[in-house]
């Protein structure tokens, strides 16, 4: 009995690696001060009541940025640890089967539960102030989608201490994914982490195209509307086309795995080439998914900053929409040495080159809005002029990338490594920066300490460059993704050296914006304007932070940047429109099934990665349980009566001015 | 056009707040009204990503139906009368579908309920009749594991079949709600949708059958 008990133990949790037991140990203080803190201060209701339970749009956005953040750190770690272990020629630091983990769940955490997240939520915390909305289309949706993405990132993240890492890279290629080559439980956690998490992606998508299509303010025409909720539009565009795809792809590699099946396999007549050109599929339209609100974020930013309207509002929109179209048709080009033949590649390699057409029409916009603006450099701003010089040479790099017989050379290099990079983080990292820093006000109703923010833009850009840049060279020189280590007859150690000093600049750079944050909570200085920036859209019309009900009356709109438009106004002396009299508001009510659900999930989940179908059967009818006890709900929603308004309303109006 | 629905709730309960807590049954009829909208528009951008779920299923059968591994080939395997007759039986339940539809625009919720159950019913038996001629493929030895063809017809058929038991369920789940409540605007738009669902999916299995089984058997 003992003896089973420990051998299922040494299965059960990884051990071995003093780093993992370190993590063990950190992660159970951790929990253990949750729950104190939590019962000490009786804060469990609270929890539960306020936050678990919450439709509210502001709640799960800022929820979404706190679960982010945390993913940035994880991820940040593996990228650090990599870099360590690459400091030096034949480093023994970690072992080639731990690399392989980290820079696998490196990928997986920044794209799907760093990247993705940070996303959404800063849809939560924009559109609906943006367009003059109460909430999102779909409030208790919102929620689900907010919970499944916590519980999928939980799975994956606890494959770290539990069953094992998955570590067949970030986008798990068959064979080396399949039964046959990773027995196993890795590559289960990889798929049910990330299945559970993407059908909430799904939902988001879903969501917020209803919400930008019929829940705009009267008189806000779609050509009317801000150019980050265009950004929205265009990316949850590509959402919906794209995520299907890869629940299927994800869904085939487990029945392949878990039912024997021959869709990917090397036996049987299966075809691992129809899983890459899967998952790429996916794969391609995800990156411009997280870069598109990016350069939605940037377009916003320029304006405020520069004080003047966007330049070429018109060839943004029509920017952005064409490259949501444009990604599904260049995915063959992250594996043109995969044979299709010269006529594939070249379609592939034209559409790419294609698609740097747009983003060069965006690129002149910003810089257009921004000449002879009156420009401020205050923290948001600051990243959106770090960003457009690395987009460039980021994006120029893809074009030689993009070139077919050119990419037999660079394929999987250092080259691509750098060229990715330069693109994910000079682009989606800085974009969501500034969009966090431009929108923390609004958020959370004080500002950020702008002296610090700026130690942490300069440490972030410059060890970029410092880590990048060397990486482009290595990969010309040869050296190839994924190694775990390399000689010294390479030549290849100083400029691996100075990449890592690059990295811990940039992981410093995290350090100071968690000092900034600190730093801020303590020294609160209160946003009472709810307009800290001069901003020119919606959302800076009403307090910091914004009501439950965010507009107390519904605004009317009539210009492209509404809320500038109405201060010119005011300043003309031009008597402002007679207030609308408050009305009852109404309100969707909390719900507990989204949470309820999405545990049920990842319950399943669990179940699948070690085979317990006594755990996974449950789990799956619990999720069926869930949809149909919310069916029969009914009447779930309630009013603010108006005279509740109006209270709330004239005490922050002293604020608002 | 719905840009207008948040105002519609304030003034549909603007009337409601006369008598309390927004409890006037006709201020809340009109508030919901917008979001009945707004949920069908919804459904109908979930069934594109429905539309592309089966298209990459699609896709993928058709790159993998030549490799038989040596196993059974389509021709072998499929027996065409008892696929027919799914076929009949799902078209026929389409039909009965828009029958109920039909019979909630006219305010007859018994033909309604009637109707929807009739639909259930023969939902149920084209699941009874395709798990029956799986169970009997595998017996002849034909399994998902035997070939990538065989993985592609079951994961893609299968798929559409799993489709149908969560409408048949959701189906159910709907009747005891309208025995309950009657034809209300939060019912009315649930049978809507169901429809659209139900119809898409007779849709899918068009497809199927002229993918997977004529051009199988040809």
């Amino acid at each position: 009995m003992w003896e089973s008990i420990k051998e299922f133990a040494s299965e059960f949790f990884v051990t071995g690696d003093p780093l993992i037991y370190g993590a063990d140990v950190a992660i159970a203080l951790t929990l253990v001060s949750i729950v104190f803190v939590l019962t000490y201060f009786k804060k469990w209701k609270w929890l539960w009541r306020e936050w678990l339970t919450t439709v509210d749009h502001k709640r799960i956005g800022i929820m979404y940025i706190i679960a982010s953040l945390l993913m940035l750190f994880r991820g940040g770690v593996d990228a650090l640890l990599m870099r360590t272990q690459l400091v030096m020629p034949d480093n023994t630091f970690l072992t080639p089967e731990h690399y392989n983990q980290i820079f696998t769940t490196h990928g997986v955490i920044m794209i799907l539960f760093m990247a993705m997240p940070l996303m959404f939520g800063l849809f939560n915390i924009a559109v609906p102030l943006q367009i003059g909305a109460r909430d999102v289309a779909f409030p208790f949706l919102n929620a689900l989608s907010f919970w499944l993405f916590f519980w999928g990132a939980m799975l994956f993240n606890v494959s770290f201490v539990i069953g094992g890492s998955p570590d067949a890279g970030w986008l798990a290629y068959p064979p080396l994914s399949e039964m046959s080559h990773s027995p196993g439980v890795g590559q289960d956690f990889y798929i049910w982490g990330i299945q559970i998490s993407g059908i909430g992606s799904l939902m988001t998508g879903i969501n917020f195209i209803v919400t930008i299509l019929k829940m705009r303010a009267p008189g806000m025409t779609l050509m009317k509307m801000p150019m980050f909720t265009w950004s929205v539009l265009s990316s949850c565009v590509t959402i919906i086309f794209a995520f299907p795809i890869l629940t299927v792809t994800l869904a085939l590699l487990f029945i392949d795995r878990f039912f024997g099946a021959h869709f990917f396999t090397l036996d049987g007549g299966g075809n691992p080439m129809m899983y890459i050109n899967l998952i790429w599929m996916w794969g391609h339209p995800e990156v411009y998914i997280v870069v598109l609100p990016a350069f939605g974020i940037f377009s916003e930013v320029v304006a405020t900053f520069a004080k003047k309207r966007l330049f070429g509002y018109k060839s943004m929109v029509f920017a952005l929409m064409s490259i949501s179209v444009f990604s599904f048709f260049t995915w063959a080009h992250h594996f043109f040495t995969m044979g299709s033949g010269a006529n594939v590649n070249a379609f592939f390699a034209v559409t790419t080159m294609a698609i740097a057409i747009p983003t060069g029409v965006k690129v002149f916009n910003w810089l257009f809005t921004m000449f002879r603006g009156k420009i401020t450099f205050k923290t948001p701003m600051l990243w959106t002029i770090g960003f457009i010089p690395c987009f460039v040479v980021g994006g120029m790099t893809g074009v030689l990338l993009s070139v077919a017989p050119a990419d037999f050379q660079f394929h999987n290099s250092y080259f691509l490594i750098a060229h990715f990079h330069q693109v994910l983080i000079g682009g989606v990292a800085f974009g969501y920066f500034a969009g966090l820093y431009y929108w923390w006000p609004k958020v959370f109703g004080f500002k950020l300490n702008e002296k610090i923010g700026k130690w942490a833009f300069w440490l972030w850009n410059i060890g970029f460059y410092i880590c990048f840049m060397p990486q482009y060279v290595l990969g010309l020189m040869g050296m190839t993704r994924r190694v775990v280590t390399y000689g010294w007859d390479t030549g290849w150690w100083e400029l691996n050296l100075t990449s890592t000093i690059g990295g811990f600049l940039m992981g410093i750079g995290f350090l100071f914006q968690v000092w900034q944050i600190m730093h801020s909570l303590k020294f609160m200085e209160r946003d009472t304007t709810g307009d800290p920036w001069n901003g020119r859209t919606l959302e800076w019309s009403i307090p910091s932070p914004a009501p439950a009900y965010n507009f107390a009356t519904v605004p009317v709109v009539d210009a492209r940047d509404p809320w500038w438009a109405e201060k010119q106004q005011r300043e003309a002396g031009r008597p402002a429109a007679p207030a609308a009299a408050y009305e009852p508001i109404h309100m969707p009510g909390n719900s507990g099934i989204p949470f309820i659900k999405s545990f049920c999930w990842f319950l399943a989940g669990f179940g699948l990665v070690f085979d317990w179908l006594w755990l996974a059967i449950p789990g799956l009818i619990g999720v069926g349980l869930c949809m149909l006890a919310h069916s029969f709900v009914y009447d779930n929603d309630y009013y603010i009566p108006a005279d509740e308004v109006a209270r709330a309303e004239a005490e922050s109006r002293g604020a608002v001015g | 056009m719905s840009t207008h629905n948040m105002h519609a709730h304030a003034h549909a309960s603007g009337a409601g707040a006369l008598h309390g807590a927004g409890a006037d049954a006709h201020g809340h009829h009109d508030g919901h009204h917008d979001l009945e909208e707004l949920r069908t528009f919804g459904f109908w951008i979930f069934l594109i990503t429905d539309c592309i779920l089966f298209g990459t299923l699609f896709a993928t059968y058709i790159v993998l139906r030549g490799n038989m591994n040596g196993g059974p080939t389509p021709h072998e395997l499929f027996e065409m009368p008892g696929v027919i007759a799914e076929t009949f039986i799902l078209l026929t339940s389409s039909f009965t579908g828009g029958l109920a539809v039909l019979a909630m625009n006219r305010g007859l919720r018994g033909g309604l309920i009637g109707w929807l159950i009739v639909t259930a019913l023969l939902g149920l038996s084209f699941i009874t009749l395709e798990v029956t001629e799986f169970v009997k493929m595998v017996h002849e030895g034909a399994t998902i594991s035997t070939s990538a063809f065989l993985s592609g017809f079951y994961t893609l058929v299968g798929t559409h079949g799993l489709h149908v038991s969560i409408g048949i369920v959701w189906m159910a789940a709907l009747i005891l709600q309208l025995a309950r409540r009657g034809i209300t605007s939060v019912t009315r738009r649930k049978v809507n949708v169901i429809s659209l669902y139900w119809h898409f999916l007779d849709v899918v299995w068009i497809f199927v059958f002229t993918i997977v089984y004529l051009m199988g058997v040809m």
